[in-house]
């Protein structure tokens, strides 16, 4: 090949001239063909593949649910009631972007958990760990301005409610939420602005995703070990290793999927929503999605404004310092006798803090909300950090294929321990 | 993979089938992709499909309309999903100039009487758009000019259209096109 081509290694000769000049079949070739993926992965990993899935998903229902709806107070209600009946296939559209947006969180939940159990935050992957942070941030601010746009009660309340967060803040706080609203309640303008919103961040989150994936080939994945990869006896190629799992779990995933928009779509709605948003009336019981629930559930468990702003806020912000909060060499918690019991009880306080925002904010539920905030902030303020220098973690494999392939001396303790999840 | 399920006699897995060539791994992909091809085109239907019109839009697509107030020379122009449609009143000799063109001078041959409904030849109803490029013609107006022909005239890239909306000179290829319609009554008329 001559100086200032790329020497391509394919031999169909259309696909060499165009890899030679720009080597994007090269590319998929390194990052999602040949690409050296650690061969014990479980299903958790699937979730990555999933959430990018997902994200395709929101963006293609989404273009075209904008396609039939009208961004105006007097019009977008009832443009969402025609997309459900006069538009041809509107209610798949509507259903599937709603419920898509809840299969997102739950996908990117437990995306996240995985990356806490088996320390995939820590070092060298604090970055790719931050941009993820970054994403789940845009994916709540486009979700919410999302729910906005049908115009109903809860939209207009909850619209209401969390842009009112912003005047928790000291002297710029009234601005702030003026500048949001770009008038002096949540109306056309806000509506108009959130529209334009909800439909450029899906594209930001697609660019920082793109981030989030060049980090990680840099990095590698990690594994449920937690152990770095050694040599290529502890890797696989990603195609057809992962392409293979990661089908898997996308049958499962889309199965759920369609059990929720053909049979349920609205059990994860509010029916409050059917009703036309009325700034004059505010619906008894205003409750977000219940992927914000933990987050609201945090803000009304503190008896102060501005206190229970920074928390909510705090909750997820923390997330950006946990590689540094994580004081542990080991990353898996495979190997964390004791931490994974605190992480388990962690995530028993999300979904106690999921249930109590759901809930009224008034008796056990407001002490229960109490309890799991500040076992939600000591597990990251305290404990992790503490626990890390004085916790004694079982030994680590020698390598990824030694337990994997049950040769080379006894096996260690902890790959002991759970042998069938080697799938 | 596949070819390790191949009976433990065989010579060689993936020469099961070596006289042609193929393997049960050509099948399974075959399949694979057969089946992804038939996933991706369900999924692409309802997409392409809700680009046609909504069911509100189809609702809209008839009109009707009172033609009786329309007087001899006069004109009218109704709307019908969102385009003009023109009903001329033709005078006898409008009629007459209509009926008496040689085909052989229409570029797109058609009689005066197919495009009109049958005893009703004072009555022409034309869809208002200009087969060249879609611009609506000059003509429903007293005023406005009618072009060579005393029909209509299209002022985008001057076609002209005679008095039974066939193309007579200009750009445009065919004549206005007719609507499907029909008079409920003497006076009234149901377009599409």
């Amino acid at each position: 090949m001559s100086i200032g081509l790329h020497n391509s290694a394919f031999k169909n000769p259309v696909i060499r001239w165009v890899d030679s000049r720009l080597p994007i079949f090269s590319m998929m070739q390194n990052e999602y063909g040949t690409f050296p993926t650690p061969k014990n992965f479980n299903y958790f990993w699937n979730f990555g593949a999933l959430a990018m899935i997902n994200l395709m998903i929101m963006i293609a229902t989404g273009i075209f649910l904008a396609m039939h709806y009208t961004p105006h107070v007097s019009m977008a209600f009832d443009s969402v009631e025609r997309i459900m009946r006069d538009v041809n296939y509107g209610w798949l559209f509507r259903y599937v972007h709603a419920n898509g947006a809840s299969m997102f969180f739950i996908v990117v939940y437990i995306h996240i958990w995985r990356g806490m159990w088996y320390g995939s935050y820590k070092a060298p992957r604090e970055l790719l760990w931050i941009i993820g942070v970054v994403i789940f941030l845009l994916m709540m601010a486009t979700a919410f301005m999302g729910y906005v746009l049908p115009w109903g009660q809860m939209s207009f309340w909850g619209a209401t409610v969390i842009t009112n967060l912003f005047s928790a803040f000291p002297i710029v706080g009234d601005h702030i939420v003026t500048l949001l609203w770009g008038g002096f309640s949540v109306d056309n303008p806000t509506l108009n602005r959130f529209f334009s919103l909800h439909f450029l961040l899906p594209f930001v989150i697609f660019g920082v995703v793109f981030l989030h994936v060049a980090a990680l080939h840099i990095t590698g994945s990690n594994n449920p070990l937690g152990i770095d990869v050694k040599s290529p006896a502890d890797t696989l190629p990603f195609h057809p290793y992962y392409t293979a799992k990661d089908s898997v779990g996308m049958v499962v995933y889309f199965i759920v999927f369609a059990c929720l928009v053909f049979f349920a779509p609205n059990y994860l709605g509010d029916p409050a929503n059917y009703i036309p948003a009325n700034p004059m009336v505010t619906p008894t019981h205003i409750v977000p999605e219940w992927y914000f629930l933990p987050y609201y559930a945090i803000l009304r468990a503190v008896p102060d404004k501005l206190g229970g702003v920074v928390l909510m806020f705090g909750s997820i912000l923390v997330w950006f310092i946990l590689p540094w909060l994580d004081t542990s060499p080991v990353r898996s918690m495979r190997f964390r006798p004791i931490a994974k019991w605190f992480l388990l009880l962690w995530g028993i306080s999300f979904g106690v803090l999921m249930y109590c925002g759901g809930k009224p904010p008034e008796g056990i539920y407001v002490v229960l909300s109490r309890v799991a905030t500040l076992y939600y902030f000591a597990w990251f303020l305290v404990i992790l950090p503490v626990l890390g220098r004085l916790e004694r973690p079982l030994p680590l494999p020698e390598s990824i294929a030694k337990p994997v392939l049950r040769g080379g001396g006894p096996l260690p303790a902890g790959a002991m321990a759970k042998p069938m999840e080697k799938a | 993979m596949a070819d390790h399920l191949a009976p433990a006699g065989a010579p060689h897995a993936a020469g099961e089938h070596a006289a042609d060539g193929t393997t049960k791994r050509d099948f399974l992909i075959l399949a694979t992709g057969g089946f992804a091809a038939i996933a991706a085109g369900a999924m692409a239907w309802p997409f392409i499909s809700s680009m046609n019109p909504a069911r509100d839009v189809l609702a809209l697509s008839t009109t009707e309309a009172d033609i009786g107030a329309v007087p001899v020379g006069g004109a009218l122009t109704l709307m019908w999903r969102g385009k003009p449609v023109f009903v001329r009143h033709r005078s006898p000799t409008e009629v007459e100039a209509a009926k008496t063109v040689d085909m052989g001078e229409l570029r797109d041959p058609q009689a005066d009487s197919a495009r009109v409904k049958p005893g009703k030849a004072e009555w022409l109803v034309v869809i208002g758009v200009c087969t060249h490029l879609g611009c609506v013609p000059l003509g429903q107006k007293p005023t406005d000019p009618r072009g060579e022909f005393n029909g209509w005239f299209c002022p985008c890239h001057g076609s002209h259209y005679d008095t039974s909306g066939r193309i007579r000179k200009g750009p445009a290829p065919a004549n206005l096109a007719v609507p499907t319609y029909a008079f409920t009554t003497d006076t009234q008329i149901k377009i599409g």
